[in-house]
This record gives structure tokens, sequence and C-alpha cells, in this order.
């Protein structure tokens, strides 16, 4: 199987190229039957690999397909590198985009750029794949800024409105922003250790001893390229706007695959993070700080995307947060599970908009569990499994997660569960505010309403099941469970194990997790109090709201503190430029020399009187000059 | 022979061409053109890939000046003329559904620049190097001035006296190397190397400015550009083809070949405020298309912006910025060819470049959308495009020398990115509106011109290994000798 | 001893530099254009017969040839500037240089 590991990538790059070229001529259930087809074949690909390399004893493989750039003693082959940690990616990536994929047959089954939307998603799961295979930085690189290419692509999917192209391009530019951090940190590798290989990298990085200056920096960098595309502060502004794609697009891009690439690039180089103790703390800081900051937005949101996708931004933090306290087995596990219930939700959040035909705010839904039942409890055990509720997939990781920052620092521990309660707050709001309580949107729409297609309710059902059952690879030795992630993934992160070590009793474990529980408990509590039996709906939109209320609703005008602080200023800067310094200064300086000369010589011509006599009188003084100078 | 074949079988076309009249002029002009390609790629095929100089031929022209016509094709050169061989066809297949008045007389000039860019390419003479450089000037300024847009005779008068003048500080520093040649007067290369090597410190130095102001004009860098962006704009589409996929390039080769083995210790020693200059202009231009209203005049910008990069890369002196440099002048010619032909389609079907009055073409045209997308992913370097391999290169080169110059250059990651989406955004997207809803389909030739590019980006940009290995024997030599003369 | 020597050389010299300045004052003061002509042939003249005295002091006959050189591009000056001025005098029914200012600025 891992001879045919070029297929993996291949397979959707060929479906991209099928659909692109010939979309319009074919059916739609050809295009998606083509389209899910491809990635089918990857994921079974995918699965074989996975396989062999549990069962196998060689746990890393190089295959090298041809030499790409070449510059003296820069040399980058295009080659993959299978080891657990990117076969874990390739299941996940081609796993969940398969779901997500046959349920976009359903939901896009109305939309006139049906093959368009499969070609897309089909370049994304190839930019995707790269980006976990590649061997080197510069293939993660090519994946990095490929499915940057596709999300914006998706983004601004339905290109005739002016807002979704706005948001696209936003995603775009503040992604280069950070793949910007990501391109010098790859020229400090290569700088530093002479190559960019992941294993020539690795194996030099070990013997430089912890502290090194220079590792610090390229840890640093790098993690600049993972606050772009994983959304951290202060970067994150572009995934809510993000949710103008479509629904199945939010799932996979933005909230199961793409957006965890920050994660599985820290997770790659946990040797260059384990040896700078420095970076680590900023990447846990960031983390926590992101994981705050998006849940206490989440908190006050309407629109059910939008919520969502703060609580990515939010969970994306908290991976960062295990990341910078090493827990790199608990950033995978979660990134995984989350894979699995943020998909869920969304595609939960899709049939939602589906059956109310386009509507997205909560306000105006209500009561939907009796019309859409399938779709109300796969929403509800995505709910239960991203709050952390026992024996759910989110409670598994998140306490993995939260048991390692416990250990390391409690007061991250403190705001780590903070942000738990907040999470399980907004997310039961969501719940309680769309499937309970009475209908409120229009007649319409109440007689629209209808379950979704089972293209659509399967993927629901199969994501349900592996929210539930997703968290029992890592059950910790405190339940007597067996952890198979971190087994299967111990090779990638047997350098860093130096710094993974927790010191907690048994006890102290079951107190965490007990904490945990009331917490949430009592969050979800507060929750039905306020949105279900006393029936709390959030204000309209031009009601004035209280101060913090305020602040938060407006996410606390982040945005509009960019665009006075960069955006403005840089237009400001480039009339500047071109007005004054290029148009005036410069050129000014390039046409006054020609005016100068001109000048002159307008001058000079004055000598020129037309008298004869004067010129030959000019003549032979000059001549007298000449002789005399030559003569003494 | 055949470096004298590929040099004078435009020439030859072009002067035949002016007694051609009629319709025919276009199709013969592009066969000739398509000729000299396969000339140039019949060259390719017997050209052994290491640093020697080959198909070399010597003939001495003006004995007792020690001016000769030495001409030959060493790695660097070959990309060159590879390059200008293939752009030239395609330029002219971008004006078969054009109009020119006078078409004999405006194919015949391109032929004749074809001839001089050529020449300029394979001159090992430094005489030879300059009267080429100087002839490739003439048919490019009757070009502009005869075919040109609005108020070209200002533009046209400005641009040409604006390149002489640099000229001139090349032709001082040539005469001035000239003179300390060892053994008797002689303008060949390698007699101008050993005389320039020769040279202390200081007269490098001198050396190094009097070569340097008169690349810095051609290609343009800040701040010797601002000829650059009106005669972009006012020239008629081929012209500014020409004038910044391939004329350009004679900058930044001049800087490789006639510039850094002439005066090592002068490079390194005003490194630090050339690649100044040119990272601070690839910022600065960076900017400045930001607010362009007219989108030919932005990709005149950007167009600044990507040059300097190149620049600042080769004089950054090492394997990586070279290397790149040399990728990146072909990406360079093939994308910014594309984007100006990309700006001629629109114009001639809405009669205006202005961004903010188009909008929503790919409703009506989504394939020359996507051809568009396309291209300007190669021009903010998208990976697997041919504009990243370069551009990475560049970065690391000058990374190299100057961590921080790169952080800045840097900037027109972010930068390119927001001016190409900003304005593909606003021309492409949306709604259509008056001017674009009857946007008539792509003709044939355009498609083809269109496919041959995109096929460029993506190819040299998954497969760049063919042009490096051609090119980097030559570099690593060239930097070989480098090092022997700085002491390194 | 030819008949040349009998005279001093100074005196040759002294009689060219009178005849020479007579011809540069001419050419400078005058406004008609025929006596300036003159006055350049006054010089020439002056320029031969220094040339003709030193040759033959010093017996070198060089001189000599120069001087049938100046003459006869003495008498191709007269005919073409003779011919100028019948044009001029013509056009503007004076020899006066002065009103031949038309090339000035």
């Amino acid at each position: 199987m891992i001879k045919l590991v070029w297929l993996v990538p291949l397979l959707p790059l060929m479906g991209f190229i099928i659909i692109g070229l010939f979309g319009k001529k074919l059916s739609k259930g050809l295009v998606g039957t083509i389209g899910s087809g491809v990635i089918f074949g990857a994921l079974a690909i995918a699965v074989g690999i996975f396989f062999e390399l549990k069962n196998g004893v060689q746990k890393e493989y190089t295959i090298e397909l041809f030499n790409w750039i070449s510059a003296g003693k820069l040399s980058i082959p295009f080659s993959f590198l299978i080891d657990p940690l990117s076969s874990l990616f390739l299941l996940i990536i081609t796993g969940v985009g398969f779901l997500i994929h046959v349920y976009s047959v359903g939901y896009m089954s109305h939309d006139e750029g049906f093959s368009r939307f499969f070609a897309y998603l089909n370049l994304f799961i190839f930019f995707m794949l790269l980006l976990v295979m590649g061997s080197n930085y510069l293939i993660m690189f090519v994946g990095w800024e490929g499915v940057g290419l596709c999300s914006y692509l998706l983004i601004g999917f339905w290109f005739k409105n002016t807002a979704y192209n706005n948001a696209a391009k936003k995603a775009f530019i503040m992604n280069r922003v950070g793949d910007l951090g990501f391109l010098l940190g790859i020229i400090l590798i290569f700088v530093t250790f002479g190559s960019i290989g992941y294993h020539d990298v690795f194996e030099q990085a070990k013997n430089m001893g912890s502290g090194n200056t220079t590792i610090t920096i390229i840890a640093l960098l790098l993690f600049v390229g993972a606050m772009g595309k994983s959304a951290q502060l202060p970067l994150y502004t572009w995934l809510p706007d993000a949710m103008a794609g479509p629904t199945p697009v939010s799932a996979l891009i933005h909230a199961a695959t793409m957006v965890t690439a920050g994660i599985y690039m820290i997770a790659r180089s946990n040797i260059l993070y384990t040896l700078s103790p420095e970076a680590m703390n900023v990447v846990a800081i960031i983390g926590i700080c992101t994981a705050l900051f998006a849940a206490t937005i989440g908190l006050a949101q309407n629109d059910i995307k939008k919520v969502l996708a703060y609580s990515t931004v939010s969970q994306l933090g908290y991976m960062f947060l295990a990341l910078g306290v090493g827990a790199y087995t608990g950033a995978v596990f979660h990134v995984m599970t989350h894979a699995f219930f943020k998909a869920l939700l969304f595609l939960g959040a899709g049939s939602v908009i589906h059956a109310m035909g386009g509507e997205q705010d909560i306000r105006k839904m209500g009561g939907l569990k009796k019309y859409i039942s399938k779709t109300h409890i796969t929403f509800l055990i995505g709910t239960l499994a991203i709050a952390g509720c026992f024996p759910f997939s989110g409670f598994f990781s998140k306490d993995e997660i939260l048991a390692n920052v416990f250990a390391h620092n409690k007061l991250l521990w403190f705001f780590g569960i903070l942000g738990a309660a907040m999470t399980t707050f907004y997310m039961f709001r969501l719940y309680f505010l769309t499937f309970h309580g009475k209908f409120r949107g229009t007649h319409e729409q109440e007689h629209h309403l209808h379950e979704s297609p089972p293209s659509m309710t399967i993927p629901l059902i199969v994501l349900a099941v592996l929210s539930i059952v997703g968290g029992l690879v890592g059950i910790p030795a405190v339940l007597h469970g067996t952890h198979y992630l971190e087994e299967f993934l111990s090779p990638v992160f047997e350098a860093s194990s130096f710094r993974l070590v927790h010191h907690l009793s048994h006890q102290t474990e079951y107190i965490l997790m007990g904490v945990a529980t009331v917490v949430m408990i009592a969050a979800i509590y507060y929750a039905y109090t306020i949105y279900s039996k006393k029936n709390t709906i959030p204000v309209d939109e031009d009601e004035e709201l209280k101060p913090l209320h305020k602040l938060v609703y407006n996410k606390y005008w982040v945005d509009e503190i960019y665009e006075t602080l960069i955006t403005k200023p840089l237009n400001l800067l480039s009339e500047a430029f071109h007005k004054v310094i290029d148009n005036q200064l410069v050129d000014g300086i390039v046409n006054g020399v020609g005016s100068a000369v001109s000048w002159m010589s307008g001058t000079i011509r004055l000598a020129q009187t037309g008298n004869i006599g004067f010129y030959i009188f000019v003549m032979v003084i000059s001549i007298v000059l000449i002789l005399f100078t030559q003569l003494f | 022979m055949i470096t004298l074949l590929l040099i004078f079988f435009p020439l030859v076309a072009g002067l035949l061409l002016l007694f051609v009249k009629g319709p025919q002029v276009k199709t013969l002009a592009l066969g000739a053109a398509i000729l000299e390609f396969a000339i140039a790629v019949f060259a390719l095929g017997h050209f052994h890939q290491d640093a020697t100089t080959q198909f070399e031929w010597n003939y001495a022209w003006v004995q007792s000046l020690g001016i000769t016509f030495h001409v030959g094709i060493d790695g660097i050169s070959m990309l060159l003329v590879l390059l200008t061989t293939f752009l030239v066809p395609v330029i002219i297949l971008t004006s078969f559904k054009t109009e020119h008045k006078n078409p004999s007389a405006f194919y015949s000039l391109i032929l004749i620049m074809q001839m001089a860019l050529v020449g300029v390419f394979v001159s090992l003479d430094g005489f030879l190097f300059y009267v080429f450089w100087e002839l490739a000037l003439i048919p490019i300024y009757f070009i502009c001035l005869l075919w040109g847009g609005e108020d070209r005779a200002r533009i046209t008068f400005k641009f040409f006296v604006y390149t002489l003048a640099g000229s001139l500080f090349m032709l001082g520093g040539l005469i001035y190397l000239y003179l300390h040649t060892p053994g008797g007067h002689s303008f060949d290369i390698a007699a101008l190397y050993s005389a320039g090597q020769s040279l202390d410190v200081v007269h490098q130095g001198y050396v190094f400015w009097a070569m340097f102001i008169a690349f810095a004009v051609k290609m343009p860098v800040f701040p010797f550009h601002t000829w650059q962006p009106d005669t972009y704009t006012t020239a008629p589409t081929q012209g500014t083809m020409m004038l910044s996929g391939i004329m350009l390039k004679m900058g930044t080769f001049g800087v490789i070949r006639w510039l850094l083995p002439l005066a090592p210790l002068g490079v390194e020693k005003y490194a630090n405020l050339a690649i100044g200059l040119a990272v601070f202009g690839v910022v600065y231009a960076s900017c400045i298309a930001i607010v362009q209203k007219d989108f030919k005049r932005l990709i005149a910008y950007s167009s600044i912006a990507h040059v300097g990069l190149i620049a600042a890369g080769i004089l950054s002196m090492n394997t990586q910025g070279v290397q790149g440099a040399m990728i990146q002048m072909l990406s360079h010619g093939v994308n910014v060819v594309g984007l100006f032909f990309i700006v001629d389609l629109i114009q001639k079907r809405t009669n205006t470049r202005e961004i903010a009055a188009l909008g929503g073409i790919r409703n009506v045209n989504p394939q020359f959308a996507f051809l568009f997308l396309i291209v300007l992913l190669g021009s903010v370097a998208l990976p697997l495009t041919n504009g990243f391999v370069g551009e990475f290169l560049l970065l690391n080169g000058v990374y190299q020398f100057n961590p921080w110059m790169a952080g800045f250059a840097g900037l027109s990651v972010i930068l390119g990115a927001v001016y190409m989406l900003r304005s593909y955004q606003s021309i492409m997207l949306g709604e259509t509106n008056g001017i674009t809803s009857s946007f008539a389909p792509l003709e044939k030739s355009e498609k083809a011109v269109l496919l041959i590019i995109c096929a460029a980006i993506i190819v040299f940009g998954v497969f760049p290994k063919p042009l490096t290995d051609i090119v980097s024997p030559a570099v690593d030599q060239l930097l070989a000798g480098l090092r022997v003369a700085l002491g390194h | 001893m030819s008949a040349i020597q009998i005279v001093p050389i100074e005196w040759y010299l002294f009689l060219s530099i009178v005849l020479f300045t007579i011809g540069v004052a001419g050419v400078l003061l005058r406004r008609n254009a025929i006596i300036i002509f003159m006055s350049i042939e006054l010089m020439l003249n002056a320029v031969n017969l220094l040339l003709v005295a030193f040759s033959s002091y010093l017996s070198d006959s060089k001189g000599q040839v120069f001087v049938f050189f100046i003459m006869a591009v003495a008498a191709a000056e007269v005919a073409v500037g003779l011919a100028i001025l019948m044009m001029v005098y013509r056009n503007t029914k004076s020899s006066d240089i002065n009103i031949l200012n038309k090339l000035k600025w």
C-alpha cells in the first residue's frame, strides 16, 4: 500500500482536472460520483497505509517523486513522508472529506455551480494532502498556500456577492501575512541547517540543545504562519467572515481540516518547539487568549454559522494551548475529535439552514426538533461532544489537554476551564434557541421545513457515531483504558518526550475530570434556564445593548480597529507614495533635470547674437587667449 | 554560426517584411518569429549543459581599437535567448486581432528589436554589447512613438532620453575599463573582467555606479523608475510586452554579466545601498500599485516591484539569489506578457482600463476568468506556479545577505495579493454592468496565447528543473569567479 | 645667397605682423563684406610672405609648398565667397554684414 501513496493526492487532482474540464458536460450525478469517488479511493489507500504502518515494523517511509528545485546546496525534492502523524491526518482528511463530499451532493444539488464546487473541493483535498504528506517544509508550504487558494475560491464561491468576495479576499490576504512568516521561517531553517527536509532538520536540531535563539526565532516564525492559517490572535478575523462560503466548505475547510494545518505544522516540528521553551510559552499564551477571546464573542452571536466559527477559533486555541504545554498527542487527538464533532455541527447547521430555506439567524428559528429530528439528534450529539460530556469524544481529548495544562500551570488550567464553561454555554444556547421553544420564523418558512435528503443525513449519522466513539482511541490510563493514539504517534514525538511527562496522581486526575463535568453541567443548566425555561430571545439589531454586551456583540470592534490601524493608513501611505513622492519628488527631480537643461540652453543661446563682427571678435580673442595660454 | 543566425535572421526577416504589403504580414512575421524560436530550440538541443561558452564566433571587427565581433552562448545567455525567442512569437500572436496602421513597419520593428535583444544577450565584447544595447532602443522608440496612445510624443521622448542618458554612464564605465585593460586596449569581455578586477575598491566603486545606473534605469529600480509607468501605459500593447517581457531583462542580465564580474569589490562595497534601494522599491511600488485606477498602470508598478526583487537577489551575490533571479526573469517575462495581454483583451472589448468601471466579467466569460486567475496566481507567486520558485530562491538569497531586508521585501508577498486580488475582484467578480454585460468571447488566437502562457506558468512551476539545469553551471562558475575576486 | 636674404629676416617678420594686424583690424572693424574679404586675403598673404622668407632662410622648400597650397585654397575661397556675396547682394541690395543676422538664437 505504501507504494501507492502517490495515488492519494493524485486521485483528487485527477478529479479536479476531469470535473474542471468536462464538468459542464457531465450530469450532476456523475460529477458527484466522480468527486466523491476519488476521495473514497484516496480514503481506501489511506486506510491501507494506516494499517500497514500500525502493524509494520518500519514507522517512516519517504517516497521521492522528482527533484523540484535545486540551487547550489539547496535541493528540494518533491517527496512524501509517511509516518504515523501524516497517516493519521490522511485518514482525517480523506475520511471527513469523503463524508462532506457526499453531503455536498445533496446540499449543493440546486446550485448552478455544482460541478465547479466539486472541482474546487477536490483541488482542496489535493493541496491538503500535499500539506500533510510533504517530506520537507516547502512541500508543506505548497499545500499551505494551495489550501489558502481553495479557501479563497470557495469562500467566494457565490462570486456575484460583493460581501462574499470581500470575505474571500480578506481570508487570502490575512493568510498571506502568516505565510510570509512561514516562508521566512523556512528560509531561516535552510540557512541554519542547510536543508529543509524534516529528517535532516530534526536530526540536527536534536543536537543543538535547548534555549538556542535561532531555534526560537524559527519556531516563532513558523508559528506566525500557524496563526494565519489556524486563525489565532491577532490573525483570526478572516475565519468568521469565511462563513460566507457554502456550509460544506465551512465544515471541511474552516473547521475540520485546513484550519488545523497550523497544529499539524507544530506537531510536525515538535522538536524545534520542545527545544525552545520561550516559543512554547508564546504558543500557549496565544492559544489560551484566543480560546477565551473567541469564546466570549461566541456568547453573543446570533448567526448559527458565526457561533460555530467562533467556537472553532476557540477550540483551535485549545489545541495551541495543548501544543504550548507540550501535549502534542493531546493536540492531535483534539484535532481528530474536533474534526468529527465540528464537521458534524457544521453539517447539522447546514441541514438546518437547508430546512429554513437559507435563514441563518437563530432568533428566527426555534422548535425545530419536531420537524427535523435526525438533524436534531445528531446536532445534540455534536453539542454534547464539544461540551466535553462523558463518554463523548470531546471529553477524552479535552480532558487530556486540561490535565496536561494543569500539570504545567494551574492558572492556564483555570482559564481553560473558564473557556470550556463558556463553550458549553454558547453551544447549548445555540441548541436551545434552534431546536427548542416555539418556531419564530415566517409562516412560509414553517411550511417549507423538511428533513434533508439521505445524502445529507447519512454523513450526519456517521459523523455522530464517530463523535461518540472517536474518543475511545485515547482513554487515559486513569480510566483503565489504553491510549492507542499515543502509542501510535509515539515515534513522531519520541524526541520531545523528555518534556511530555506530566506527573499527576490518579486522584488529581479524577478531581480534574469531576470539576470539568460539574462546570459543564452548571453551564448547561444555566443555558437551559435562560433559553429554554424562560424562553429568552436575543434582542433585535436596532435595540440598544448594555456596554459589555455591546462590546462582545460587536466582536470587540477588532475589524474596525484593523481597518483604522492598518487598511486606512496603508491606503493613505500608498496615496502619499503615489501622489507626493513618486509624481512630485522622484519624477519632479527627473523632470527638473530636463527643465534645467532646457533653461541652460535657453540662456546660453542668447550668445548667438547673429552679429558676425561679434563672432569674429570672439574668435580672435579666443585665438589670442589660446596662444597666450599655450605660449606662457 | 548558429549564434550569428540567431542574431541576423530576425534582422533579415524584419527588413524583408518591409516590402510585404497586405494582410499576410502578420502571418509572415509570426512565421519568422517561430522559425527563430526553432533555431533557438535547435541551439538548445546542441547545447552542452555545462559552464562553457558555446557557439562562439569571434571576428576582429575594428582591429586597431581592439573591438571584436565576439558572440557566444553560455547557460545564462541560453535561457534569455530562449525567453526572447519564445516571447516574440507570442507577442506577435497577441496582435492578431488588433489592426495597426502600417503593419509591415510595425512587425519589422519588432523583429529588428528582437535582433538587438538577442545581440545583447550573446555579446562577449563590451563595445558590441553597447552597440546592441542602444540598437534595441531605436525600434521600441518608434513603436511607442508611432503606435502609442495619448501624449505619446512627450512620454516617449522622456523614455528615450532617460534610458539613453543612463546608457551613457555605462559607456563611460566601459571606456574607463577599456583604458585599463592589460596589454593593449581591448573591449573583449575577459580583458574587461581582468581590468575591472585589478582596480582597487574605490575605482571599482566608480565602475559599479557607472554600470549600475545604466542597468537600474533599464530595469527599472527605484528611484530611476519614473519613465516606466507612463511608457508602459502609453505604448501599444505589443510594445509594452517587448519592454516589460524582454527589454527589462537586459538590465538584470547586464547586472549579472556586465557588472558583478567587472567590479566585484564595488558591488560588495555598495551592496547595502543598492539592495536597499531595490528592496525599498519593491514595497514602494507594491504600495503604489494598490491605489492605481488604471489596470495597465497597476501592472506597470507591479513589474517594478518584481524587478526590484530580482535586482536585490542578483546583487546579494549568492547561488540562490542569482539562480532565483534567472528563474524569475523567465517567469516574470511570461507572466507580465500574460497580464498585459489580459489588459488588452479587456480594453478592446470594453474600451476602458479603469478598474472601478469594470465588473462581473466572470458571469459572461468564465473561461477567460479562469485563465486570468492562473496568470494572476503566477504573478502573486503561488506555489506550483512559475512565480513561486523564483521568488522563494530570491527571498532566500536576499535573506542570506540581510534577514531584515528579506523580511521587508517579503511584504510584497502580502501587498501583491492585495492589489492583484482587489483588481481581480473589481474587474471579474460581482454583477455585470453596462460595459461588461456584452463581453465578447475569446477569439482563437487570443485563447491560444492565454493557453500557452498558462501552460508555461504551471509547467515551469512544477518542473523548473530543466531551466535550472541550463543555467546553474554557468551561475556556479560566475559565483566561484566572484568568490576568488573577492578573496573569500 | 638668394635675393630674399638681402633683407634681414626681422624685417620680413615686422612687415608680416603689420600686414596681419591690418588684416585682423580690417575684419574686426569694417562692415563691408568686400573689405573684410580683402582683409582676409591680406592676412593670408602676410602668412605667405613669412613662409617664403623662412623657407629661404632655412633652405627648406616645404614652406614654399605650403604657400602654393594656401594660394590655391585662397583662390577657391574667393571664388566661393564672392559667389555667396553676389547672392547676398542680390537679395539685400547691400554688402553690409550686419544685415545678415537671420541665424541668431
